[in-house]
Order: structure tokens, then sequence, then C-alpha cells
């Protein structure tokens, strides 16, 4: 196992102002978010509120106004930010020959994949992968996982070069309940053990109530934050799921 | 009948070179076609030799080969862009792109009837090349061996998730870009003998074959070398036995792998 880190308490990611346009049409705007680590922060909101479109600004993957920010409270110290990501899925398809140790050392490594598998990197891949029990996954097909065993690859993955904030989505596709509350569980034993912080996408609120520590909820901007409580019970969070179609935003997923 | 008297002919010999040095490349560049579903890419520039000829035709200048590369360069930056916008129907915006650029190729050298000079190019005559062509042919080999050694793994992480190979700090844009171009290299200065009809056939098919049986980078590497360059010196072997032209005998050659792999691969799982 991987030498465990204490969450410190002292590192804070702040996000400032931030904001996101597509063709002139806003669809986040003054973003201002907080965010400890060693915390949880389960981002909740309709669909089309722009949650995934936080995310992708974070991480850098759409251009955004605004800054983010990545300090050390204990000096003001400020630190280069390290992202973790996990995406949803990947562009894996049926019968694509790439193995869990291709898809990790392809983003880990420099040494080509394609060549005779080297063993420091294997052997590298492999302690990773054990995190998360899923080291006898390491040389299955990657389009042969089910949903679970994927989830638990891309998250190894995710903390190989410990990052300070993780971000993801919840998982939706082909895990069923016990799946979902494994997963919970290892988002609460990662935020106890690791120095890092999580922003996650969810849509099941029964789970945020019981594991989140910080609750955002999203609707353009920052409708509401706070413990799950506060924001349950706040007039902001009636109006977006209890106005109505409360339907809408149920077992479906945000593209 | 002597097994080896084809290798009599100095030009026989130069073409096998020719041949040992394109499949494997093919074989390599393939692989990362196939899996970026890039064929149509491929296809497109190919096709746009065509226009690239004809522009260096009404340019003037002698050496058509130098207008044909710079087109097609230009050309696969260009989807490449087109491609990155995001757009849904990046596939139909190629295709709109790639029979315009055609359109206009095989109407500036069919103008006062003189296409039937530049015919050969869509069949492509490997018996007719060079040292000096080989010479070429090499440095483009060397130039992608060592991208490949350098940047195959980043592409495959780009081929896998956008947003998870840019969150790893990988030039994204950068590496898309210079495939692009050695891929347009590469196509474009071997579209004399492999034949804009074929071209992408002996780009597609054997890493298509190796993908059906293979279940990790390191197999469908080994493969789709190895069908590629048995395709490429069985089917120059035969077509001088058969006298049929070389490429459409490589590509025939090719397909019978894919069906057999297919074949074989169903059975397997």
């Amino acid at each position: 196992m991987r030498k465990i880190i204490e969450p410190c308490g002292f590192h804070c990611i702040k996000v400032n102002h931030l904001g996101v346009e597509f063709s002139d049409q806003v669809v986040l705007r003054d973003i201002n978010l907080h965010i400890h680590c060693g915390t949880l922060n389960a981002v909740i909101g309709r669909n089309g509120a722009g949650k995934s479109t936080l995310i992708r600004a974070i991480l850098g993957d759409i251009a955004h106004t605004g800054d983010i920010e990545f300090r050390d409270t204990k000096d003001g110290r400020m630190a280069k930010l390290k992202i973790g990501y996990v995406p949803q899925t990947v562009n894996i398809e049926k019968n694509t020959p790439v193995s869990v140790y291709d898809l990790i050392a392809s983003y880990e490594s420099s040494y080509p994949v394609f060549l005779p598998k080297r063993r420091q990197v294997y052997e590298k891949v492999k302690k990773a992968l054990a995190v998360f029990e899923a080291q006898d996954l390491i040389d299955k097909q990657v389009c042969n996982l089910s949903g679970g065993e994927l989830q638990r690859v891309l998250l190894s993955m995710a903390i190989m070069d410990e990052p300070n904030l993780l971000l993801l989505d919840e998982p939706v596709s082909g895990i069923d309940q016990n799946g979902m509350e494994l997963f919970y569980k290892t988002m609460d034993y990662l935020k106890r053990n690791y120095d890092l912080a999580i922003i996650l996408i969810s849509h099941d609120l029964d789970y945020v109530a019981k594991y989140a520590d910080k609750v955002i909820l999203i609707d353009q901007t920052v409708a509401k934050q706070g413990s799950a409580k506060e924001v349950f019970n706040s007039p902001e969070f009636a109006k977006v799921f209890l106005a109505g179609d409360k339907e809408n935003w149920i077992g479906e997923e945000e593209k | 009948m002597d097994i080896t008297s084809w290798l009599d002919y100095g030009f026989m010999r130069s073409a096998l070179v020719a041949i040992l040095i394109i499949t494997p490349l093919f074989g390599l560049l393939g692989t990362m076609i196939v899996n970026k579903k890039m064929a149509y890419f491929s296809d497109a520039l190919g096709h746009s030799a065509l226009t690239g000829i004809a522009v260096g035709v009404v340019c003037g200048i002698p050496d058509t080969t130098i207008s044909m590369v710079i087109f097609a360069v230009f050309f696969a930056l260009l989807l490449n862009k087109i491609g990155s916008m995001n757009m849904a129907s990046t596939d139909t915006i190629i295709s709109v792109f790639s029979s315009c650029s055609v359109a206009i190729g095989l109407a500036i050298l069919s103008k006062g009837g003189n296409f039937s000079k530049y015919s050969s190019i869509l069949v492509g005559d490997v018996l007719s090349i060079t040292t000096k062509e080989i010479g070429y042919l090499l440095v483009i080999f060397l130039v992608t061996i060592v991208f490949w050694g350098v940047a195959f793994n980043r592409l495959n992480a780009i081929c896998i998730h956008r947003a998870l190979a840019k969150s790893k700090q990988i030039p994204v844009h950068l590496i898309e870009n210079i495939f692009a171009v050695l891929v347009a290299l590469i196509v474009t200065l071997s579209i004399k003998w492999v034949g804009i009809l074929i071209i992408n056939a002996l780009l597609i098919l054997p890493a298509a074959s190796a993908r059906n049986i293979s279940v990790n980078m390191r197999e469908y590497h080994l493969f789709s070398l190895i069908f590629a360059v048995f395709s490429g010196v069985l089917g120059l072997f035969v077509s001088y036995y058969t006298n049929v032209a070389t490429g459409p005998m490589i590509v025939i050659l090719a397909s019978v792998i894919y069906f057999v792999t297919f074949i074989y691969g169903r059975t397997k799982k």
C-alpha cells in the first residue's frame, strides 16, 4: 500500500469569479468557491445547470474567466495546483486492443506501450491499482471491464501523482446500489487518508446528505452552498428541486 | 520457375526496398488512425494529392511532389482544426472539403483533355521508383520511428480521453498536428507508388486486421506490422508473376487477411 498522508487542513483552493460563455451564451457566471483539503464537496443542480461545465473549467479543458488559486493558509504561500481527474467514461469501444496497463502507462510513463512491458513501469502501475484493489485487472482489456472496475482503474490513475484536488462525476452507469455505497465509502477513505480535496458531481441526494462535507448548489452560478442540511432546507434548493418537475434530474445523466 | 528470378531486375529490387520501407510505416500509423477513427481523414488526404498536383501545374512548379506535399500538409492542419472545433458533423464537413478539393484538382488537370497524363497516380506504380526517391522514404521512415517512440503514449492518451490527457499536461493540439502532418507527408510521398485509389486501404487494413485478434498494444503493433509487410512483399511477388498492378494486389491480400482475422477473432470470443 502507498504511504498515507494525513490531510493537513491548511491547504485550500479558491475559485474566484469564474465564468464560462459558449458563443455568447452565459453558462456559468461569478462562481466563487472555497475548498479545503480533506473535504468532500458535492456539486448538485438540475440538468443543464452547468455542473459538468464547472468541472471542465476548473480542469482547464474549456476557457473561462476568473481564476483559481491554491494556497497554504498556514503561511499564505501560493503553490501549483495538481488536479486528478476521473472521467465518467473513456473513449474505448468493444474490441479495442488497450489493456489496463496500456491505459495507465500511456498517461503516466514515457516508455512506449507498444514495446515489451518494462518491469519498472508495470510494478508502478500495479502498485497504483492496489490502492483500490484493482491490481488483478492490470492485463485485462479495458473494454471488457465492468463500470465499477473501470471506475476503480481511473481512480487509481487519478491519484497516482498525488493530486491536491480530485475532480469527478458520480458514476451513473454499470453500478448498482452496492457499488454506489462502495464508491462513496472510497471517497470517504480518500479524503481521510490523502492530502486532497474532492469535488464531485452528484445526482443522488441521499448519498450527498450522508457523505458530503459541503454541498454546492449550481444554477448558472452558486445558488447556495454550505452543509447538506443548510442547502437542503434553503429556498433556493426548493426552487430548483421541489418546484414541479422533480423527475427532471432523477436518473438522468448530464452530457 | 525460379522463385528468386524476379530479383534479377534492378527495378524489382528497388520496388522491394520501397515496399519494405512503406509497409511498416503504414502498419504503424494505421494502428492510431484506426483507433482514433481517422480513416476518413486519411482518405481525404489521399484525395488531396490530386489538388496538390493541380496547384503545382497551375503555379508552374516543375516538381509536383513539392506542391503536393505542401498542399497535403496545409489540408491536414485544416482538417484537424475543423475536427477540434467540436462540431457534430465533422465527417460531413471533411467530406465537403475533400470532394471540393478533388473536384478542383480534376477540373484543372483535365483541362484540355490531358488527364490521362496523370491517371497513373490513381493506381500507382511502385516499379518506377528511383534510388533518390527511396532516400526520401527512408528519411520519413526514420522521422516516424522517432516520433512514434517519443509520442505514441501521448497520442494514445489523447485518443482515450482528451480532457484527461490535457489534465496530465499533454500538449494535445501540438501532438495531434504533428501526427496529422506526418500522415500527410507519408501519404503524399508514397502516393505515386501506391496510388490514390488504394492508399487508404493500405493504411487501414493491416491495423484493422490486427485489431480483430489483439488484446493489447504490443500485439496490436506486432500483428499490424507483420500483416502490412507480409501483404506488401507477397503482393509484389504475386503481381510480378501474374502481371497485375502491385498496389491492387497488395490490397487484395490485405483484405483476405482482414476477413480471416475477422472470422478467427469472432470464433475465439
